[in-house]
């Protein structure tokens, strides 16, 4: 291995760049927003004497387990892991569903009441969740829901942020293509399955995970709206546990890992497809 | 993807045009498929949004603890919330929290931008770990939070130590909590920003920096005469953004102080889940929350009117 052929060897070299004044900006930069996280992970795996220890390690002594014992023992937290999970993919396959279908229907369709339909929707960005913080509950007091995880998904089953990237998204397309499916007879049903979908691919991609990242961190809705610790979605849990175990800093940091580690892992993995559509998502246009 | 689509260049929005088949002009089976496509998505939008809106206006004019009957009271939420110091004070924490975060967040994410523009090695490495925070859920990130500030044995203060400062009650003083709570809201916001204004410093066609270097503008000149009048319209919908986002900060403060100590850090969306989901107040907590959607309104339209004037086109 240590025999590297030269020639190879050269080529790197005419790749390298410069050094470039920007790392002392971007260098401790990135520590900062990094390191409080690593801690979280490091933190999850010590014992409570080690972390309360002056002066604080950083990294543990031993691998402490007790954290995640704890919390896999004295809380409902797979439960939470999996009500989580459900909601998050109940609220991912309804945004991809009704939200694509509702963003074609206002960019290709024509029909009655769809620029008063549009309207209204876009409207409704305006109002801040606080203010509905109070009827939504009532609401779903009135809807038989309170306690279940349906409060916790109904409140992201579409979203007008969706709707708007899609219609955006299909603004965009050209549309010859529709227009001759249409002249060889397909009716807009299949047109819109069979062509507009497919094309739809990176817009649907950008569409998930944003309503994956929102769903799944969501506090609000499930804090005010469940109360049973069996419905619990991870980050309401976490928020509960706060308030009992304010000082068992390794099984806190346990359930934090397991309550972000998912998403971070995904968008680690993703992150091409997310930073590319984060820049497409319509924000700018 | 075959057939010649995948334009370089997204095509320019086009109206909707009349299909060719006629089957489609049938008024009524028009309006029967638009809506069979639009109506499901709309339909739950409008109506967990604006149907319970309405019914918060209702109740915003009652004295009601959701137990025993309603009473009306007419516009008298509205008056107290004018006598109401604790509110007062709420406003003006969220003022500061609005004041410091936005402008702070905007700067950075710009300077970050340019920094991660630049063509260096490692820069797709500093864009992750610079991401990575915004993943992470308010509320976890504000329990983390709690553990990096403790006063005893967190990390900040060890930092100080170290550096022979003097050390902080952070989260615990009245006086730096709500300042504390600006930085774990920055340190959890900036990816967004600054891959916002990446992608917009990426849209400036490179041509325009170019001629001004040649014209032989220096780096400086060339980034405040060419490069920040293109970031205009991505600014504005930033500062729209993220004032939003400073105003209805809940989660963070909610997993951090409670609003404490002393009420130091109560915002106004706090307070208002206290009136409402503590002491059962919902006919005031909703006269705050309308209070709350006016001054998010009028905020968002002066930033709308502001840069229609100045002619750039955010939106």
């Amino acid at each position: 291995m240590a025999v590297v052929p030269a020639p190879r060897r050269a080529a790197r070299h005419r790749f390298r760049l410069p050094f470039s004044g920007w790392h002392l900006l971007l260098m401790p930069l990135s520590l900062l927003f990094v390191l409080p996280l690593v801690q979280m992970v490091l933190t999850s795996f010590m014992s409570d004497s080690d972390i309360n220890r002056f002066p604080p390690r950083f990294i543990p002594r031993h691998l402490y387990l007790a954290g995640y014992a704890g919390l896999f023992t004295e809380s409902h937290v797979l439960r939470w892991l999996v009500n989580t999970i459900v909601v998050s993919a109940i609220a991912v396959l309804a945004h991809l569903v009704l939200c694509s279908m509702a963003g074609y229907g206002f960019a290709r369709l024509k029909f009655a009441g769809r620029n008063v339909g549009f309207f209204l929707m876009v409207a409704t960005v305006m109002i801040p969740t606080q203010l509905l913080m109070i009827p939504t509950y009532l609401m779903f007091a009135r809807l038989g829901i309170v306690d279940t995880l349906a409060a916790a998904f109904v409140p992201w089953l579409a979203s007008a942020f969706g709707i708007f990237l899609m219609r955006q998204f299909f603004l965009a397309l050209p549309v010859e293509l529709e227009e001759a499916a249409a002249l060889e007879g397909a009716t807009v049903w299949q047109i819109f399955l069979r062509i507009v979908l497919p094309l739809a691919r990176p817009a649907l991609a950008t569409l998930a995970l944003f309503t994956l990242l929102s769903s799944w961190n969501d506090l609000v809705w499930p804090l005010i709206a469940i109360s049973n610790e069996k419905w619990y979605t991870l980050q309401v849990g976490l928020t509960m546990f706060q308030g009992t175990r304010r000082t068992q800093w390794s099984l806190l940091m346990a359930g934090n890992v397991v309550a972000t580690m998912p998403l971070i892992i995904a968008f680690i993995a993703a992150q091409r497809r997310f930073v590319a559509t984060m820049t497409f998502s319509g924000l700018k246009g | 993807m075959t057939f010649g689509f995948a334009t370089d260049r997204p095509a320019p929005p086009r109206v909707v045009r009349r299909p060719a088949a006629r089957g489609w002009r049938r008024g009524l089976r028009r309006a029967a498929t638009g809506w069979a496509f639009a109506g499901p998505a709309t339909a739950i939008v409008v109506g967990l949004s604006v149907f319970p809106a309405a019914w918060a206006f209702l109740i915003s004019r009652t004295k009601w603890n959701g137990i025993s009957p309603a009473r009306d009271v007419g516009w008298g939420n509205y008056q107290t919330m004018a006598q109401d110091p604790e509110l007062a004070a709420a406003v003006g924490h969220t003022l500061w929290l609005t004041a410091l975060f936005v402008p702070s967040s905007i700067l950075l994410g710009m300077l970050i931008a340019v920094a991660l523009n630049r063509k260096i090695r490692f820069s797709g490495f500093y864009r992750t770990c610079i991401f990575v925070p915004y993943v992470a859920s308010a509320a976890a990130t504000g329990i983390l939070a709690t553990f990096v500030f403790n006063p005893q044995f967190g990390v900040a203060n060890d930092t100080l130590r170290r550096l022979h400062l003097p050390t902080q009650q952070f989260l615990e003083s009245r006086h730096e909590a709500l300042l504390v709570i600006v930085v774990i809201a920055l340190w959890g916001e900036i990816g967004f920003t600054s891959v916002i204004y990446l992608a917009a410093l990426q849209d400036i066609p490179a041509e325009l920096t170019e001629a001004a270097s040649v014209d032989g503008a220096g780096r400086w000149r060339v980034f405040w005469h060419v490069v920040l009048p293109e970031l205009r319209a991505v600014t504005v919908f930033t500062a729209v953004w993220q004032t939003i986002t400073a105003i209805q900060l809940f989660d963070l403060v909610y997993t951090t102080t409670r609003g404490g100590p002393l009420q130091s850090s109560e915002t106004v969306v706090y307070y208002m889940y206290e009136l409402a989901f503590q002491t059962q107040r919902f006919g005031y907590g909703s006269a705050v929350a309308y209070g709350l959607f006016a001054v998010t309104m009028l905020l968002t339209l002066g930033i709308f009117w502001y840069s229609r004037r100045a002619k750039v086109e955010a939106f």
